[in-house]
């Protein structure tokens, strides 16, 4: 499994990556996605929200499962990954590149120091 | 509760099958993916290790009365090397439990149930012997059992028996030679809609039983399959599984199982049930597929137009072959027929559903 060094991770099996641009990307680690299987809808229904750390902005579904999402900072979420519509299984396949899910738009007070390295989520993983 | 394991426990983790408590029992929920070994079963052939499951014996000159009494099925229409399948109703309208009867000679039979139900259903029949020559033994434990199930099942083991398989009747078994062992039951059987073949081995020979069978499957491209896409290949075919779509508390009436619900001999609680047939029963359980986008889910409420609970999801999953969210739940019998609209209440959004003709997947 892969975790990149460049990404954060939290507890609840997501990765962000902080842009620039102050917005960051979000999507789920190659933990969840193996651990869920076969994604075959991600339902995310908060576009234009500004939420909280932690609140949930989306579902991801697999066949045998579903699984709500947690934003790991607190933030507006910009726009959901338009080519998971026709291809859900991107989640799976490149989990931290064509399956991003969300952008977001950092708050000001956004809190990234409790986000975990790729060395601590993999500790917490057990991988 | 201590979890079971499978006599072939090893030979799963070494083919690296996620491994998740089910029923009592660690089972292979999924080898690589489950819409992988759905569409693997669906179009060629694949292999469950479902030795989950119970099996009792019944022997003795009445035995067939013995199953009479306790099966709501009509067991004086089996003959040898046929199967039957039935439920055992209780006496509160519900029902303990369905399962396969097997008719292996006039005076001996066995049941297959459910893993789930081995300890439940061994006491409950165990209290209609009485003033019967019968005897039960529970072979549960030292008994295998794997469904190699698709549309090339038959080629894939026909090396393997000296049996015709491809010329056997759909819910027919013979005792047979296979993999190199005498006395075999090779059932035509399942629990997928894709056709093939269940398996019984005792202990000692399930590993070898096994093996022989991926190799001789390998040019036919067998692969093993795990719970997740059982699951899934069922209900495509509106099959029920206990637990979930019939349970202890709900009307076999009801559930659809009037087609195995015989009243030609008298069994536990046929005067209750058939009383119920002839009112008509207030709710049916359908099967629905979702028109809007979403994936019902055990538990989710079934709603009408105007957002009122009319009923709930018992098994709910995205059919991989039609690429649809599809469930089954009991609806009142307004709403039953094929056709009617109603809605799934996904994460507080009422999303559209007709309920649907079964099986969703024709064969």
């Amino acid at each position: 499994m892969n975790f990149p060094a460049e990404l954060f991770y939290t507890p609840d099996h997501e990765w962000i990556r902080f842009d620039a641009d102050g917005t960051a990307v979000i999507g789920i680690t190659d933990f969840a996605q193996h651990e869920l299987g076969d994604i075959v809808y991600v339902d995310i229904n908060t576009i234009g929200e500004v939420l909280g750390k932690g609140d949930v902005f989306g579902t991801v579904e697999a066949v045998k499962t579903v699984s709500d999402l947690f934003l790991p900072v607190a933030g507006e979420v910009l726009e959901v990954n338009p080519e998971l519509d026709g291809a859900p299984e991107l989640v799976n396949t490149e989990p931290y590149e064509g399956g991003w899910i969300i952008r977001v738009k950092l708050a000001d007070d956004a809190q990234k120091d409790d986000l975990l390295s790729a060395e601590a989520y993999q500790e917490l993983i057990g991988k | 509760m201590t979890l079971k394991q499978l006599p072939l426990h090893h030979v799963h983790q070494q083919l690296g099958a996620k491994i998740m408590p089910f029923a009592g029992y660690e089972m292979p929920v999924r080898y690589t993916s489950d819409l992988d070994e759905h569409n693997t079963v669906r179009n060629a052939v694949g292999i469950f290790d479902v030795s989950h499951m119970g099996e009792f014996i019944v022997r003795g000159a009445d035995a067939c009365a013995f199953i009479q009494r306790v099966s709501a099925n009509d067991a004086s229409l089996l003959y040898d090397g046929k199967v039957q399948y039935s439920y055992l109703p209780n006496t509160q309208g519900g029902v303990v439990d369905d399962l396969l009867v097997y008719q292996i000679s006039p005076v001996e039979f066995m049941l297959v149930v459910n893993a789930s139900n081995i300890d439940k259903d061994w006491n409950w029949i165990s209290r209609y012997t009485d003033g019967l020559a019968v005897e039960l033994t529970n072979i549960s434990d030292s008994t295998c059992l794997f469904a190699v199930q698709g549309p090339l099942a038959a080629q894939a083991l026909q090396s393997l028996t000296n049996a015709q398989l491809d010329a056997m009747s759909y819910y027919t078994f013979e005792k047979t030679d296979f993999a190199g062992f005498a006395n075999v039951i090779v059932s035509a059987t399942g629990y997928t809609g894709a056709g093939g073949f269940e398996i019984y081995v005792a202990n000692e020979q399930a590993e070898a039983v096994w093996q022989a069978i991926m190799q001789a499957g390998e040019p036919f491209g067998i692969k093993p399959i795990g719970l997740g896409a059982r699951d899934t290949l069922r209900l495509e075919m509106g099959y029920c599984l206990y637990g979930n779509d019939i349970t202890d508390t709900t009307s076999p009436i009801e559930a659809g199982l009037g087609w195995v619900t015989k009243f030609t001999h008298d069994f536990v609680n046929a005067d209750a049930l058939k009383a119920q047939k002839d009112a008509g029963v207030p709710r049916k359980l359908v099967g629905f597929e979702l028109i809007d986008r979403g994936i019902p889910r055990g538990h989710y409420a079934l709603c009408d137009a105007e957002g009122q609970v009319i009923g709930e999801v018992t098994s709910g999953t995205q059919s991989p072959t039609l690429g649809k969210g599809i469930g089954m739940g009991y609806v009142p019998t307004a709403f039953s027929k094929p056709g009617t609209e109603i809605f799934v209440n996904v994460r507080d959004r009422l999303l559209k559903a007709q309920v649907a003709k079964l099986p969703f997947v024709k064969k």
